[in-house]
């Protein structure tokens, strides 16, 4: 008993049981056929939790080892300039359907999930933990912490968006007659982040490439937005 | 590949900066990213050692998710109150934002770019 205290008070036993589980839930989802109903992520940290559930162990103390990987996700969002940088020419003649694509599909996500969320009777901190719910796991978790949400549930949150979304896109193109590659891809991009990308490239390279774009634009456009349109509305 | 670790850190570093002298309530990530991004179209090229980097850590990014996912442990209470209004409003918020997307885009962009 004494010795698995001594190793619970270890970060690194942590941050080997986060790679463990990490690999363990990527290879049950390629065997799953990569449904993102079995995310990696959502499956990891399932079976994290129970595990800490198991030992008894609190979320302090497992941050103690995870907290190194969490600190990564400040220059990973840094490094999404680098492929927007590369599809710049695509950005530069399409400016204008791209940004107005980006820009409305922002506004709209975050709006109707604030809305829809007072509607239900959340509270504020609830709503702010909705409201980035369509932009990227990296950058939402780092606008719930900046406008008073809860970090953790907006990340688990935007997790089942990004399923749900690949779930919801093949309706919408079949309600709307979508046949454009770049239409899918960018719809998947804006509505549900690079979970949507990586479902977009089922639909070919430029769905995927278009799924890309919308995820970076419209997470950068929400980040500086959101607060202005949280004091806008009042809430 | 260390020098372009520290592009991205200096990046963030210098975002964090602008946030708190703008006091402007914006991830400091993010502005770094247009930083870098406006830096890149100003140089004409990402660096070797940059793309390194950058291509290196999105490959894994997923896994640095898992930590602050793991904190949903901390909200169970809350989940467990409000799961049917969190999933409804994220199911009906995401089926409006694409149908709008898509509208919108296939007046704009349909036939164009589609070959």
């Amino acid at each position: 008993m004494s010795l698995w205290q001594h190793f619970q008070s270890q970060p690194i036993t942590w941050l080997v049981v986060t790679l463990v589980v990490f690999l363990l839930a990527s290879w049950l989802n390629s065997r799953a056929g990569k449904t993102p109903f079995l995310h990696p992520v959502l499956l990891s940290l399932s079976l994290i939790i129970l595990l800490l559930y198991l030992t008894n162990t609190d979320y302090p103390t497992y941050m103690q080892g995870g907290q190194y990987l969490h600190l990564l996700l400040g220059p990973a969002v840094v490094a999404l300039a680098v492929p927007l940088y590369d599809h710049l020419a695509t950005v530069r003649r399409m400016l204008v359907p791209l940004l107005l694509g980006s820009v409305s599909g922002a506004l709209v996500a975050a709006v109707s999930a604030i809305l829809l969320a007072a509607w239900m009777g959340l509270d504020r901190a609830l709503l702010m933990t909705v409201a980035p719910k369509s932009v990227t796991s990296p950058i939402a978790i780092a606008i719930a912490e900046k406008i008073g949400g809860f970090p953790s549930l907006a990340a688990g949150l935007v997790l089942i968006t990004g399923a749900m979304g690949c779930l919801i896109a093949p309706l919408v193109y079949r309600l709307l007659r979508i046949e454009d590659p770049a239409v899918k891809g960018f719809v998947l991009g804006v509505g549900a982040h690079a979970m949507g990308t990586a479902f977009a490239f089922e639909y070919g390279m430029i769905a995927g490439a278009f799924g890309g774009l919308a995820m970076a634009m419209t997470g950068t456009f929400t980040a500086f937005m959101l607060p202005v349109l949280t004091s806008l509305i009042g809430v | 590949m260390i020098q372009g670790f520290l592009i991205l850190l200096l990046c963030q570093l210098l975002g964090e900066l602008l946030v708190w002298m703008l006091s402007v309530p914006v991830p400091g990530s993010v502005v770094g990213m247009v930083v870098l991004f406006f830096a890149l179209i100003g140089y004409g090229k990402v660096p070797d050692s940059l793309r390194l980097s950058s291509e290196g850590i999105l490959k894994i990014l997923p896994l640095l998710l898992v930590p602050a996912g793991v904190g949903l442990m901390k909200h169970f209470g809350v989940i467990s109150e409000y799961w049917g209004a969190l999933l409804l409003s994220l199911f009906v918020s995401t089926l409006i934002t694409m149908l709008v997307v898509a509208l919108l885009l296939r007046k704009f962009i349909s036939g164009e770019e589609s070959k």
